[in-house]
């Protein structure tokens, strides 16, 4: 082979850069993937960020969770706290919860850390949610992508689960009742919920085990799978290559936008930055969980005005304002009034999430492949599923806090029960013919999205008015631009850079990027 | 150029620098130019600034606020530097189909089918018992990881701690005295000797009222119950367990914080509001000689929510 008589030690026309690049492709063979990977084209729609912040607050999470373990003991031995938060003195609390606060107050930076962790639990959540709702009102879970989306959902759920775990480590009392809560949801699963609940938990509740076994959980397993999982969801997403908008010079057979290197690893490193500092910032400033304040749990002691975090609201609404509907017969219990909303309900959103691509194509008989995103109101049918989905997702949300609403508004809570039981059923009914409806109106509109052209009236000094064209908007005029392949950028380098003679295509030049 | 006659040069030669695809987006580059130096210079000092407050040992929202601000800055002059000053575009890279050609597929699929399925069908008898081998591995590799984790329910959750003639104890292990509490007011207790206990804290837990100066009945059969005005109902909700711990004195409701079930007092705990399916379990009071308040027996149902086994 004529490779093996390469001198690939020597310093060649890139320096030392040069010289460790070719040092690495003799072993590894990265140059032509790695160049490949540079020219990566990502789509500048704005919306396409929304991802971003899911993975860097979980990189947020990553760091602050790893510090969080140096200082947690995940312990339900109760002892006697004596740190430096007076009002808690002397009192009895497990000493998961008593680590809980030394880590918040004993700690330097601890809690900021503890802070910056649980705002970012939050983010994280809603950033999958946000960027789901994004590919879901635009197409993009459409063959080939539908792996993906049932990656990204499955991360969804994972995210939840790993939340409700770490808001249940420091075992206050709202969390604590939260476990408790969850317990409840285990047993009401008919024939097998009394097993599984007493072999989660090693017994009845609360047992001694469960604060060890969250812990294992949310610091190694579901961080390993969400891991994994983040892994898959990007290669997916650099082997298929993004979708983008339609426009000009965009077709199904390529990509436009701005290449990985320098442009777009510039704005997504900023953008890292950003994230946490907007992370820090709000733990620096936004209370969250203040646990000192709950006190510790302890099973026969209850607070005012509990609530899960965000993401677990639309659970404990549904649970609030379902009917007592407990089936009683043939020597059985089923406890529907917690089975239909906490198992069964989240059971068939998800699945019926899982099986969107699948329902869609079926429905539609589209079974090619796509990758322009639809506008929304292209597709007013699934536009307005999601939107009604949304809604009812939302009410169930609002209804997490009927008792919050009934004080601060001096209502009766039986008129907020009811206002709810019937907002949860009617807004989504209205909300699907409605946003179908503005879909459907949209879609006659021509030139939707697009800026209007304004027209520079001028009286001349007959008193004519003459009305001409203002000129094109820069940025417009920028997106009308023909798109051309990624340049290396160099000026000065135009002719000094070599490459095979065979990746010469039409243009003089041009590298043409090859799969 | 003449010396790389023999290379063909890879950089796009037909952009030139002019061209409006190397513009950057900024219409005066050097006004960003300055900007973003100015975030960049801001995000340092205040980094600088969060060692500072670390290791004076400042209040946390400073360490905060230095160390977000700093990124912030940072990564905001960062963006800034990649949208308006770099190259603007746009840029296209072409996008090939994934599949491959008919013949490679059928390759694949040969290999599979034809391959890996003629050796299983030339050997049935031994693709069988291999499944099966694999399955049984699967299902056995489970017990250990699911049966370790705890014990049987078996009757568990039917029982508490509470038997005949078991003491009422506040959470201190006082034990509770007819002559103790004023009518309207309420109290937690535990069986004696189980206040302390996870179990005690988490399923034995009771709310003790005094709802009346005289003997109570909340329901026909519970005439001996409530003696001396004294009911007792357990304090787990029979929605989904949390300790029913708000008592409404003028309506004589206990209403549960969690999800707002009510249950009247007087009416044997029945629930009147909420999601709650069940009254809350009573149990029978009795009164010794010294006047301390015993249990005549243990709750007569399983307390708390329901479960499948619970008839």
């Amino acid at each position: 082979m004529s490779t093996t008589s390469r001198e690939s030690s020597s310093a060649g026309r890139y320096g030392k850069v040069g010289q460790v690049l070719n040092e690495l492709d003799d072993r590894l063979g990265v140059a032509k993937g790695g160049r490949t990977f540079l020219d990566k084209i990502f789509p500048d729609h704005w919306s396409f960020m929304l991802g971003e912040i899911a993975l860097y607050s979980f990189m947020v999470l990553m760091l602050t969770g790893v510090f969080l373990t140096l200082y947690y003991v995940p312990s339900q031995t109760v002892v006697t706290y004596n740190g430096s938060y007076l009002p808690l003195f002397g009192q009895k609390m497990s000493e998961a919860y008593a680590s809980t606060v030394n880590l918040s107050f004993a700690v330097r930076g601890g809690l900021l850390m503890r802070q910056m962790h649980h705002w970012a639990a939050d983010i994280f959540a809603g950033a999958i949610v946000v960027h789901m709702a994004r590919i879901f009102f635009t197409g993009a879970f459409r063959k080939p992508r539908e792996l993906n989306w049932t990656i990204g959902t499955t991360l969804l759920i994972l995210a939840i689960a790993n939340g409700f775990l770490g808001y249940s480590l420091p075992d206050d009392l709202v969390s604590g009742t939260g476990i408790r809560i969850m317990y409840s949801i285990i047993l009401s699963v008919p024939v097998v919920g009394t097993y599984v609940a007493f072999f989660l938990f090693g017994g009845n509740f609360p047992g001694t085990d469960i604060l060890a076994r969250f812990f294992i959980l949310h610091v190694l397993v579901i961080p390993l799978i969400i891991l994994g999982l983040v892994g898959a969801h990007l290669f997916l997403l650099v082997r298929q290559k993004h979708t983008q908008f339609p426009g000009p010079g965009r077709t199904e057979n390529n990509v436009v936008g701005s290449p990985m290197f320098p442009v777009f690893m510039a704005k997504t490193t900023g953008f890292l930055m950003f994230v946490t500092g907007v992370i820090a910032l709000l733990g620096a400033f936004a209370q969250i969980n203040p646990i000192w304040q709950f006190g510790p749990y302890f099973a026969s002691r209850i607070s005012y005005a509990v609530q899960p975090d965000w993401y677990m609201g639309f659970l404990d609404g549904a649970l609030r304002i379902f009917p007592a509907w407990e089936f009683t017969g043939f020597g059985h219990t089923i406890p529907l009034e917690v089975t239909i909303p906490a198992v069964i309900f989240p059971g068939i959103l998800f699945t019926a999430i899982f099986a969107w691509p699948a329902i869609e194509r079926r429905y539609t008989g589209d079974n090619a492949l796509h990758n322009l995103l639809d506008r929304p109101h292209n597709r007013p049918k699934r536009t307005a599923a999601g939107v009604a989905v949304t809604m009812l997702l939302t009410m169930l949300f609002i209804a997490s806090s009927t008792d919050v609403i009934a004080n601060y508004f001096k209502i009766s809570l039986n008129t907020v029960l009811w206002a709810m039981r019937v907002l949860v059923i009617v807004i989504p009914l209205l909300s699907y013919p409605l946003a179908y409806r503005i879909a459907k109106e949209m879609q006659g509109v021509s030139g939707i999205g697009k800026r209007k052209v304004t027209n520079v009236v001028v009286r001349t000094d007959e008193g004519e008015y003459v009305a001409t064209p203002a000129p094109t908007y820069v940025d417009d005029a920028h997106h009308e631009l023909d798109p051309v392949p990624v340049p290396t950028f160099i000026d000065g380098a135009l002719d000094e850079v070599a490459g095979e003679p065979d990746t010469l295509e039409t243009t003089p030049g041009v590298r043409r990027v090859e799969r | 150029m003449s010396d790389h006659d023999q290379h063909t040069p890879v950089s796009l030669r037909g952009v030139s620098a002019d061209d409006p695809h190397m513009q950057p987006a900024a219409r005066r580059p050097g006004v960003v130019e300055g900007w973003i130096g100015v975030l960049f210079l801001v995000g340092i000092i205040l980094l600088v600034l969060f060692a500072v407050a670390f290791v004076m040992n400042l209040a946390p929202w400073t360490l905060g606020a230095t160390l977000g601000g700093g990124a912030v800055s940072l990564g905001a002059g960062l963006i800034a530097w990649g949208k308006y000053l770099m190259p603007r575009g746009p840029f296209v890279e072409e996008r090939h189909p994934l599949a491959n050609s008919e013949a490679d597929r059928d390759a694949f699929a040969a290999a599979i089918v034809e391959r890996g399925g003629g050796i299983i069908q030339r050997r049935k008898f031994l693709g069988g018992l291999l499944g099966t081998g694999m399955g049984v591995f699967g299902v056995v590799s489970l017990f250990p990881l699911v049966r370790s984790l705890g014990p049987m329910p078996k009757g568990t959750l039917f029982h508490t701690d509470w038997t005949t003639g078991s003491y009422l104890v506040d959470i201190t292990g006082r034990r509770v005295n007819v002559t103790d509490l004023a009518v309207g007011s309420i109290t937690t207790v535990y069986p004696e000797g189980f206040q302390n206990t996870d179990n005690g804290q988490a399923v034995d837990q009771t709310v003790l009222i005094r709802i009346s100066n005289e003997n109570f009945t909340t329901m026909k059969g519970r005439e001996t119950w409530a003696p001396q005005g004294y009911v007792a109902y357990s304090k787990l909700c029979t929605h989904l367990g949390c300790p029913v711990g708000l008592y409404e004195q003028q309506l004589q409701l206990l209403v549960c914080p969690c999800h707002q079930s009510m249950f009247n007092v007087a009416n044997g705990a029945l629930p009147n509001f909420g999601p709650a399916p069940r009254p809350l379990p009573q149990l029978p009071l009795m009164v010794d000689s010294q006047g301390y308040l015993q249990s005549q027996s243990d709750y007569k149902e399983p307390v708390g929510p329901g479960f499948w086994e619970r008839s």
